[in-house]
């Protein structure tokens, strides 16, 4: 398939009036001298929810580096809350799910411990955490459906379940930014409906930004705004339905149909 | 320090302090080895222990008290090698075989320009806890509330960045910071125990009880607990067995000896226990293990 059939949208002016969150303007970063990324473009605002996908090695994980600070560009700029992602200090209003969080598997650490540590991202890491914050754990850890284990050790839960608890950590510090990397992999399909779901809360009820990077959006294909296509560069930008237009047969029903069509873009 | 009527092997004096910095050890070297482990960084006790030794012999050449110019020296070896480390200029082991070498060789060398080995060097290489003297005891307590007071002030965060740094620098928190302090604390530990369990055995009071605890623990706030708990009890029992055995044993050695017993038994157990949980008999722990869901 020739990607550059792929047709970029316009910005949509309904997110014009709304805060920018997260941002990228001409953004270009390589490892070496090779680039990996090439002037690309992003933005994700208040109330959306964008989903970024691309075949592997398309420079995603890169991407999401770049945009929260660590990584600098080589050109272009990243923006956090409007502002150098390095110069954002206190990180509260950010709720991060990593691709493959680095624990040891010995490591006796509870769902309420490890969901706890979201709250670290008020600023005030140094004091204890106060009864709000307790509260919100709870609801994190509820809202990912793990009440029933969140004292049970992490390293006896399931895959799915150990991930569903470093959702609840984004959660937990209330976010109104919301950035994943391939949050549900491999999560089970009862897992995936239930972290739907509080994705679903979270923009709807508290306005927060969504950004979610994944192979494929079979969970989420009917609450996304945008859909990102990246391959070095941007090759798509605009809604789930333009995108099906451009030749994906369809990213709920099928949930293949968006990965192969992905690594036959060249 | 006033003799307290204890029963015998603590009823004499000098069994008395030893038994004060014994305790100090057994809860102040596991509270910050349970980091240290978590970070995979269970050596680098061993490594700042050899620059302590160098500290141990600028000392003594120049009439300055040990304890002081090795904290010195650990201090600065220990935020080196955060330096190392951080910057990936080289690995993690590379880096601390540097240190090794290192300070033990910088301590031979400043030890034989003054008086050469003697049984006061010797003391700080095994550990000699009969022989410490009351204002030797009361630093190797305050050194060991500070690291026990910033471990329990700082434990959420701290937890934070052993666990997943990468996650940690995203939410803000200060990783390169805290990543300092633990090797600040970790010195300051190497130094207060050094006279307890000695510089050569250090480590083993950072790893062992952390080790043993992780078997049995179901929480991070467990394990520093049981770990700080078996640390006390080795601490406390190797000093004993120490004084009673006929003829009498090096305490610092069989204090170790007492943590690496327990860690035997805890792990066969541990593993009987989990044996006869799972009949397939998965650890908890295996890697690759296919997922289970619990109770969902």
């Amino acid at each position: 398939m020739d990607s550059t059939a792929l047709s970029p949208m316009p910005a949509d002016d309904e997110r014009a009036g709304n805060e920018e969150l997260l941002g990228a303007a001409g953004l270009t970063f390589g490892y070496g001298r090779d680039a990996v990324l090439e002037n690309v473009d992003l933005s994700v605002h208040a109330g959306e929810f964008v989903a970024l996908v691309g075949p592997n090695g398309s420079g995603k994980s890169t991407l999401l580096r770049l945009l929260l600070g660590s990584l600098q560009p080589w050109a272009g700029e990243a923006r956090l809350f409007g502002r150098p992602p390095g110069s954002v200090g206190k990180r509260g209003q950010l709720g991060y799910v990593p691709q493959r969080p680095n624990l040891s598997s010995a490591l006796p650490a509870t769902v309420h411990e490890i969901v706890s540590a979201g709250r670290l991202t008020d600023g005030r890491w140094w004091l204890p955490m106060s009864r709000a914050g307790r509260d919100q754990v709870g609801h994190a850890i509820a809202s990912v459906g793990l009440a029933d284990l969140a004292r049970r050790p992490l390293n006896e839960l399931s895959g799915g379940q150990q991930q569903r608890a470093f959702i609840a950590r984004a959660f937990a510090s209330e976010p109104s930014l919301l950035v994943l990397d391939e949050p549900t992999a491999g999560v089970d399909a009862a897992s995936q409906r239930s972290f739907r779901d509080s994705l679903v809360h979270l923009i709807r009820e508290h306005g927060a930004g969504v950004l979610l990077v994944s192979h494929e959006l079979s969970a989420v294909a009917d609450d996304v705004d945008r859909v990102v296509v990246l391959k070095r560069t941007i090759l798509f930008d605009g809604t789930p339905a333009d995108l099906v237009a451009e030749g994906v047969g369809s990213l709920g029903v099928h949930e293949e149909d968006l990965p192969i069509w992905l690594e036959q873009l060249t | 320090m006033a003799e307290l009527a204890l029963p015998y092997p603590f009823d004499l004096g000098f069994m008395q302090r030893a038994l004060l910095a014994c305790i100090s050890v057994g809860v102040f070297a596991p509270a910050i080895g349970v980091f240290l482990v978590q970070k995979r960084l269970s050596l680098i006790g061993d490594g700042i222990g050899h620059v302590a030794f160098a500290g141990v012999g600028a000392g003594l050449l120049a009439g300055w008290a040990p304890l002081w110019t090795a904290l010195a020296f650990a201090v600065g070896g220990s935020l080196g090698i955060e330096w190392f480390r951080s910057r990936r200029r080289t690995s993690g082991d590379v880096a601390l075989a540097i240190l090794f070498y290192s300070g033990i060789a910088l301590g031979v060398v400043l030890i034989s320009a003054g008086d050469g080995l003697s049984a006061n060097v010797l003391s700080y290489l095994f550990g000699q806890p009969l022989t410490v003297r009351p204002d030797e005891v009361r630093a190797i307590v305050l050194l060991g509330v500070v690291v026990v007071a910033t471990v329990l002030a700082l434990r959420r965060a701290m937890f934070s960045v052993v666990t997943d740094e990468e996650w940690s620098r995203v939410a803000g928190l200060p990783v390169g910071t805290l990543n300092s302090l633990m090797a600040v604390l970790t010195a300051v530990a190497v130094v207060a125990a050094m006279q307890i369990v000695g510089i050569l055995l250090v480590a083993a009071m950072m790893v062992l009880p952390v080790a043993s605890a992780q078997m049995v623990a179901r929480s991070f706030r467990g394990s520093l607990t049981i770990s700080v708990v078996i640390g006390v009890s080795a601490s406390v029992g190797g000093l004993a067995v120490a004084r009673m055995f006929p003829g009498g044993l090096a305490p610092g050695g069989t204090i170790v000896l007492v943590a690496a017993g327990v860690f035997v038994v805890v792990a066969a157990v541990s593993r009987m226990f989990v044996h006869a949980r799972t009949p397939q008999g998965w650890q908890p722990d295996e890697p690759g293990r296919p997922p289970q869901e619990v109770g969902s």
